[in-house]
């Protein structure tokens, strides 16, 4: 069964997208999840504030013990060229581009203004078929309203969009009030789509220590629930791409996201946990379930259990929540 | 110099070091090489240029590799040659000295080779790493060519003539400059394009040279044993290449003026044709005279300077050809001292050429000789005036000094201190800085901007202390129209700079200005309160001198612009901008080049950073309008008080301390290099910022902060309640925890003027605020606050008395720590890997520890001058240290515990004669006692005590004799330590043979994996995948495994430590070492500046190698193997984490992802792999032997049939 699937505009063979995830950081890898059955990669973010301090601690730590002392004028090798993480990111990337035939999506987290729009630039010329924005920002500060953050991220948005002719999406976090509206001030803003949702390290606390101890899991199914609520609330209300990203698992997994209204799935966790080669198994599942359930296309497939379209839509609202209760206390 | 050669550009200002690099990379296919100071540059850009790909004359990327000790260098050296590869190496000091046996070799067989010596001093009352001529002038018998160069572009030019002579020659060069004067002097210098080297270079004489390499196409023998028949006439067989050589030079140098229009002889004579006083000089100081000598007879005086560049051979008729015949009186300046001669070296030439060739002179001129600048001493145009007023006395001293003050032989000359002769066209500036505030960097930055940029000759020298934390730097920069001659320190600048505040009042800043200079200071003040600030005597110097003082806040621009303490760019701005150097906009314009240059490879936000530093900068720049008179306010500054101190403390070190060491008489100094222990502790330095702060409530007294404190600044102690009478008010103190102790305070100190700042106290306490885990039982707070008041509770706690060493349980960290630390407040880096390990082993063993030291960071911090941190507990025992060299460290300290063996043989065999009038009880236990415990070493030091009593009264003959040795009947410890350089490398065949004689000798590896003193220098240590300089492309074989290849003696105690993660196995290993009866190694994970990440994050990094595997934990007692169980214990579980947690956090494994992204992959691949396999090896040899097989007659027995 022909699984094209159109995402951001690019036309993928398949509905599976790799993440953002170190698999793309080798090519031989990459070239494997291609043969295996991906419709495109999504590398690893690049983040500015990384590349910043990576910089900056190697400024620092060559030069602050330098010219100290008669004996020692450095304590490193000189050397006339440095790769840093852009250089070896762009490298990457022209690289699979090179390898590979399936599109190759670069992935961005930015912190100046002037920060995104440098590198998604940069991204267009290096050859990626598309950028994603990963677009987060965990404020701690008490006075800064959530409507100003949110309109500072549209903006970011539309300033990437205008300084780059590739597609752009936005992965974005389940953390807003009203991520429907979100979605759609980014769409009109510029962004041909959205991934839901990004996952984040979470600060853990070792109690016998007291110290905070971040944590990042290999995502798994239940998390899926959440994607699937929005995919299916935001899906009818959206003209552009969707992508559920987080929880997807199992050929089961990829047909609930779908019929959410998603137009593709990133995988990370479950390849990182089976290895690229499972994505054939997943690939050869969903044509199998199709077939088996007389599907003839993804789109009749998709949406189908949309908020517009499923047949109890009640249950994507609060509804839901005091059904279940009430059901327990039986 | 980015590269050894740059066609694009005619002029570059660099140091010598690196013009030498240039020309050897470009002449040579083979260079050997080792780190030794100052020639290490020389050897690290070679190194750098063939990662980078450089290519020599020929096209080919010359092989550059490292060797073990420059020992092995010129083995290396002579086979490279013999075998027909052009081979070149660099060196200095003792480095050459080692290279002696095979310097007659390669003479002997004539071969022609170019070795390159920043020359330096050698040790012997002392070390010194500066510069002189003893090391070369320790090779004139080699049969090796001495060809001097006076400055950076003689260096040079020099470096080609020399290798092009030797290969025309057949005979060896040692081309040699001033060791740092020159070697790291900054200058404009004109470039020598390939070209320009083709052009004077001989291909023939190349050719020839390769056709005699050795190769079985033609069979040759060389090395024979020559018997009494012929050995002799062999020897003179050489004699008419050493003829001929002279010649050959001065031919090299013709042909190399034609094509550079650059002139040189082999004696260069400069001053008045008719002169009649001369100096006759090499290296730098023939170009202060040069200059001195213009100025004289400008005023009417004949005198003259011959610069010597060849050297030996002696070439006569050149000689006497550059003397003029109108000379009288004729002093000859030796850089060098030969105790006993008649004279020194060049001296005695010049007085055999004399009288060998005074037929060709018309009179007979006086000569005198004199020996200056031993050690980098000074030598200065006041000198140069009083060696020429000498010559014109009626009787000049022969045999002269000058530029000490000898009150002992006599033989100095007095000089004008004051006498000065700078250009008025030549502007001198000076900086006084931080270490780590990038101030010498930025004034090298500066020296290009000038150099290269402007039709301005530039000229750059930089002084450092001795600290390796906290270190003070001072630049001196001249910039003028024509080049720059004059190797001396600037006295008198019209521009002075500094970038500390605390310098002030503490170091003489201002001395430096010349009337009517500009002074630039970094103030945290606003400009009116910077002057109410200011010192009284800052003020009245302002005033008297008529100095414009501008300030700036550079900390707080460098800050806001993200650069935090590096305030380099925003003075550099303010400097351009008040020195009128260049116009404004321009000056700003090249720096901000400079900046997009050096940073625009690291990042793009590094160099916005410096961008908007030097932006921010002169809008923060004001210039202090000050009053007629001082403020009446004005503080008058303090000098520090040595009054408590010992006498040689108030008489000696105090000089030094005031910067008044070169004023010291010759009777000041120790006449055998012997100097007392115990003088960091009067050097208040207050180098933190922010000082350790202990909160009792919280505190566990674990004592862990104190373990790690890198500088013995944090300590712990318990005494009974009623010694808190007289405290200081805010003394802290808490109940002491511990049963046996009851009514016992317990307090934690701080030395607030000793403390670096490290912070790495904090970071190891585990006792934090329940309720606020942020705040610690200590944390770091601002020093200038707490100063008045921690000063006093330190002064306080030290009179309290210290515990009882018996009473302690030395087993346990917290034991330890209560025991006084015998090296404290040492030079060493904040945060030092190292010392914590050393202030250990002075808390187990110290009062009757004797230590070898190996030359490097440990000597230096150790034993450097002005100031020695090993010191005495209240007996007055304690280490008794002494470094003899780098490469022979097993086998002196195995030498010092053969002598201590015998001094307590010796004891013993009396005390055994004198039995029969001792009590025998006495005799008995003495005899049995001296070593184990406290508890024992107690004892037995009382019953020294009673013995000395006996002793007293008694007429026995050898009774005197006993009581000089009565203390050795307590066993002394003899531990032999260094880092890894020595280890593993130069010294690892002595080392080898002591551990293998089975002498009770204990040795403290501190492994930081790379030769630190030198800069961070690959050495067999530095494990695979790091980058170090020599491994710039990343060491592509594992570290060498000390400790196994220790075991498999069988009879030596091997550990393996890493304090940061395990220090109670830390403080086992160091007891069990001790307690072995045989030889020991400990080799200690040293966490060092070198390893490029914040040291206070050291035992983090510790731990994460031993979490990784990358640093398993062990200890291998031989004792196990005897009792029949296993002798290897793994201390450290199998690894748990990637290695790449811990690389990760590392700038020598993580820069090669910055330079060579898939070797840095597959490197670490390799390195992955590598530990896993090393851990498993370990875990084999730590797991409880298999039952032995079974004899073959029963396995054949029981084997199925087949």
């Amino acid at each position: 069964m022909n699984l094209a699937t159109d995402y951001l505009g690019l036309k993928l063979r398949t509905p599976f997208v790799v993440g953002a995830s170190p698999f793309c950081e080798n090519t031989a890898v990459a070239r494997q999840l291609q043969d295996a059955g991906a419709g495109a990669l999504v590398m690893r973010s690049l983040f500015e504030e990384q590349i910043d301090a990576e910089a900056r601690a190697l400024v620092h730590h060559i030069e602050t013990p330098a010219d100290s002392h008669s004996e020692a004028s450095s304590y490193f090798p000189q050397f006339s060229e440095y790769l840093l993480s852009p250089e070896r990111y762009l490298g990457q990337l022209a690289d699979l581009k090179r390898e590979l035939t399936i599109p190759v999506i670069a992935s961005l987290n930015g912190t100046r203004p002037g920060g995104w729009t440098d590198y998604a630039r940069r991204f267009e010329a290096a050859g990626a078929d598309a950028v994603e924005l990963n677009l987060y920002q965990l404020v701690t500060d008490g006075a800064i309203p959530a409507d100003q953050v949110e309109a500072d991220m549209v903006e970011t948005v539309r300033q990437v969009v205008r300084a780059v002719t590739v597609p752009v999406a936005v992965k974005i976090s389940p953390f807003h009030t009203s991520p429907a509206q979100f979605v759609r001030a980014l769409e009109t803003a510029g962004a041909k789509g959205v991934v839901l949702f990004n996952r984040f390290y979470q600060p853990d606390f070792n109690i016998e220590e007291l110290v905070v101890s971040p944590q990042l899991a290999l995502s798994d199914r239940s998390e899926l629930l959440l994607r699937l609520r929005w995919l299916a609330i935001i899906s009818p209300q959206l003209r552009g791409s969707l992508a559920a990203t987080g929880g997807v698992h199992t050929t089961t997994d990829v047909v609930k996201a779908l019929l959410a209204g998603a137009h593709t799935v990133q995988l990370v966790s479950v390849l990182l946990r089976h290895g690229p080669r499972f994505l054939t198994t997943l690939v050869n599942g969903l044509q199998d379930w199709l077939r088996e359930h007389e599907y003839d296309s993804l789109d009749q497939l998709r949406g189908a259990m949309s908020h517009r379209r499923c047949p109890d839509p009640a249950a994507f609202e609060r509804a839901n929540y005091i059904r279940i209760l009430q059901t327990w206390h039986v | 110099m980015s590269s050894p050669t740059s066609p694009q550009s005619r002029y570059i200002t660099c140091d010598a070091n690196e013009a030498v690099a240039s020309v050897a990379f470009r002449l040579n296919e083979l260079i050997a090489i080792y780190p030794i100071t100052p020639s290490s540059a020389m050897a690290e850009s070679c190194d750098e240029w063939m990662a980078q790909g450089q290519k020599n004359l020929w096209g080919q990327v010359p092989r550059v590799v490292q060797l073990q000790s420059e020992g092995g260098v010129a083995g290396a050296v002579h086979g490279g040659l013999l075998g027909g590869a052009l081979t070149t190496t660099f060196t200095a000091s003792q480095g050459l000295l080692l290279m002696i046996p095979n310097l007659y070799k390669i003479a002997g067989e004539l071969l022609p080779f170019t070795c390159h010596v920043s020359a330096r001093a050698l040790a012997a009352q002392g070390l010194s790493i500066f510069g002189d001529h003893q090391d070369v002038m320790a090779c004139r018998a080699t049969g090796a060519a001495l060809l001097c160069s006076n400055s950076g572009q003689e260096a040079h030019d020099l470096a080609l003539v020399a290798h092009v002579a030797s290969y025309r020659s057949r005979v060896p060069f040692i081309h040699f400059f001033d060791g740092f004067r020159t070697s790291h002097e900054v200058s404009k210098l004109a470039l020598l394009a390939d070209d320009d080297l083709r052009a004077v270079i001989d291909e023939g004489d190349i050719a020839a040279f390769r056709a005699r390499g050795m190769t079985p196409d033609r069979p040759t023998l060389r090395g024979t044993a020559q018997n009494p028949d012929v050995y002799f006439q062999g020897r003179e067989a050489v004699n008419p290449f050493y003829t001929r050589l002279p010649q050959v030079v001065q031919e090299t140098m013709d042909r190399f003026a034609r094509v550079t229009g650059r002139v040189y002889k082999l004696f260069d004579y400069y001053g008045h044709p008719e002169a009649d006083r001369v100096l006759i000089a090499m290296g730098s100081s023939s170009e202060t005279i040069a200059e001195t000598v213009a100025w004289a007879n400008a005023r009417g005086e004949k005198t003259g300077v011959i610069a010597v560049r060849l050297f030996l051979p002696f070439h006569l008729p050149a000689f006497l050809a550059a003397l003029p015949r109108t000379v009288q009186s004729i002093g000859v300046l030796d850089r060098t001292k030969e105790p006993g001669s008649i004279g020194e070296p060049l001296y005695l030439n010049v007085l055999g050429a004399l009288a060998e060739g005074r037929h060709a002179l018309a009179g007979s001129p006086r000569v005198v000789g004199g020996r200056y600048g031993l050690g980098s001493k000074e030598f200065t145009p006041g000198m140069v005036r009083a060696v020429f007023a000498n010559l014109a006395a009626a009787a000049p001293r022969n045999h002269f000094t000058i530029g000490i003050t000898d009150d002992v032989g006599g033989t100095s000359l007095p000089w004008d201190l004051e006498f000065d002769l700078e250009a008025a066209d030549v502007r001198r500036c000076v900086f006084v800085g931080l270490g780590a505030d990038g101030t010498v960097g930025a004034n090298k930055n500066s020296i290009k901007i000038i150099g290269e940029q402007t039709d301005n000759f530039a000229q750059g020298y930089f002084v450092y202390d001795s600290k390796k934390s906290g270190s003070m730097t001072t630049s001196h920069l001249r910039f003028g129209p024509r080049p720059v001659r004059a190797p001396y320190l600037i006295r008198h600048a019209d521009f002075v700079a500094c970038s500390q505040f605390s310098f002030i009042g503490r170091t003489d800043v201002l001395g430096f200005a010349a009337p009517g200079a500009t002074v630039l200071v970094n103030s945290p003040y606003d400009a009116a309160t910077t002057w109410s600030k200011l010192p009284r005597e800052w003020q009245e110097t302002l005033i008297a001198k008529k100095l414009k003082l501008y300030v700036i806040d550079a900390t707080q621009v460098a800050q806001a612009s993200g650069m935090g303490r590096r305030t380099n760019t925003v003075l550099q701005t303010c400097f351009f901008a008040l020195s009128g150097v260049l116009p404004k906009d321009e000056a700003i314009n090249q720096i901000k080049k400079a900046i997009a240059k050096t940073y625009g490879r690291k990042g793009e936000q590094v160099v916005k950073m410096n961008y908007a530093a030097v932006d921010a900068a002169l809008a923060a720049l004001h210039e202090v309008v000050y009053p007629a008179t001082p403020a009446a306010s004005a503080v008058v500054s303090v000098p520090p008080s040595f009054s408590h101190a010992p006498e040689f403390v108030q008489k000696v070190t105090a000089r030094l301390l005031a910067n008044e060491g070169d004023l010291m008489p010759v009777s000041a100094m120790p006449l055998d290099g012997c100097w007392p222990t115990g003088t960091a502790r009067f050097e208040k330095r207050n180098i933190a910022l922010e000082i350790p702060v202990w909160d009792a409530s919280i505190c566990i007294q674990c004592n862990k902060c104190a373990l790690v404190c890198p500088h013995a600044a944090i300590r712990p102690k318990f005494y009974a309640e009623s010694e808190l009478a007289g405290a200081p008010e805010g003394f802290q103190s808490t109940a002491f925890r511990a049963k046996e102790f009851p009514n016992h305070r317990y307090t934690l100190q701080v030395a607030p003027e000793d403390c670096t700042g490290c912070s790495i106290c904090v970071q190891v306490c585990p006792a934090k605020d329940k309720s606020n885990p942020r705040h610690k039982a200590i944390d770091m707070a601002a020093q200038a606050p707490l100063l008045e008041k921690e000063r006093a509770n330190w002064d306080f706690f030290m009179k309290l008395p210290d515990p009882d060493r018996a009473r302690l349980d030395a087993s346990t960290v917290k034991g330890t720590q209560f025991m006084t630390p015998l090296i404290e407040f040492s030079g060493a880096c904040a945060g030092c890997g190292e010392t914590p390990y050393l202030k250990l082993l002075t808390q187990l063993v110290g009062d009757r520890l004797i230590i070898a030291n190996a030359t490097g960071c440990s000597s230096i911090y150790g034993g450097n001058l002005p100031t020695t941190p090993y010191c005495s507990n209240r007996d007055g025992r304690g280490p008794t240290w002494a470094n003899s060299l780098f490469e022979d460290n097993a086998e002196f300290g195995y030498g010092l515990h053969l002598a201590a063996e015998q001094r307590s043989r010796t004891a013993r065999e009396i005390l055994q004669r004198m039995a029969p009038e001792l009590p025998a009880a006495l005799v008995a236990g003495l005899l049995a006692g001296g070593k184990g415990d406290e508890a024992a070493v107690a004892a037995q030091r009382e019953r020294v005590k009673a013995l000395k009593a006996a002793l007293a009264g008694s007429k026995h003959l050898d009774a005197a004799r006993l009581l000089t040795l009565a203390d050795e009947l307590v066993t002394k410890s003899v531990w032999i330590i260094g880092g890894d350089g020595w280890a593993y490398d130069i010294g690892f065949g002595g080392l080898d043979h002591v551990l293998a004689s089975g002498a009770n000798v204990k040795v403290l590896v501190l492994d930081t994996e790379v030769y630190s003193n030198t800069g961070g220098q690959s050495s067999k240590s530095t494990p695979l995948s790091a980058v170090a300089k020599f491994a710039a492309g990343g060491k592509s074989v594992a570290k060498k495994d000390l400790g196994l290849m220790a075991m498999q003696y069988g009879h030596v105690y091997v550990a393996r430590i890493a304090f940061g993660a395990k220090d109670s196995q830390t403080v086992t290993a160091l007891r069990e070492a001790e307690a072995h009866d045989g030889p020991a190694l400990i080799i200690a994970y040293s966490h060092c500046i070198a390893h490029g990440f914040p040291l206070h994050l050291g035992l983090e990094q510790q731990k994460l190698a031993v979490d990784s595997g990358y640093w398993p934990l062990f200890r291998y007692d031989p004792k196990l193997a005897a009792a029949g169980e296993v002798a290897l214990k793994l201390d450290s579980a199998p690894p748990k984490i990637d290695l790449a947690r811990f690389t990760a956090n590392e700038t020598r494994f993580g820069i090669l992802q910055n330079v060579a992204p898939v070797r840095a992959a597959e490197l670490a691949g390799q390195a992955q792999a590598y530990v896993r396999r090393h851990y498993s090896l370990y875990q084999q040899l730590a797991a409880p032997a298999a039952p032995a097989p079974a004899p073959a007659s029963e396995n054949r027995s029981t084997a199925p049939a087949s």
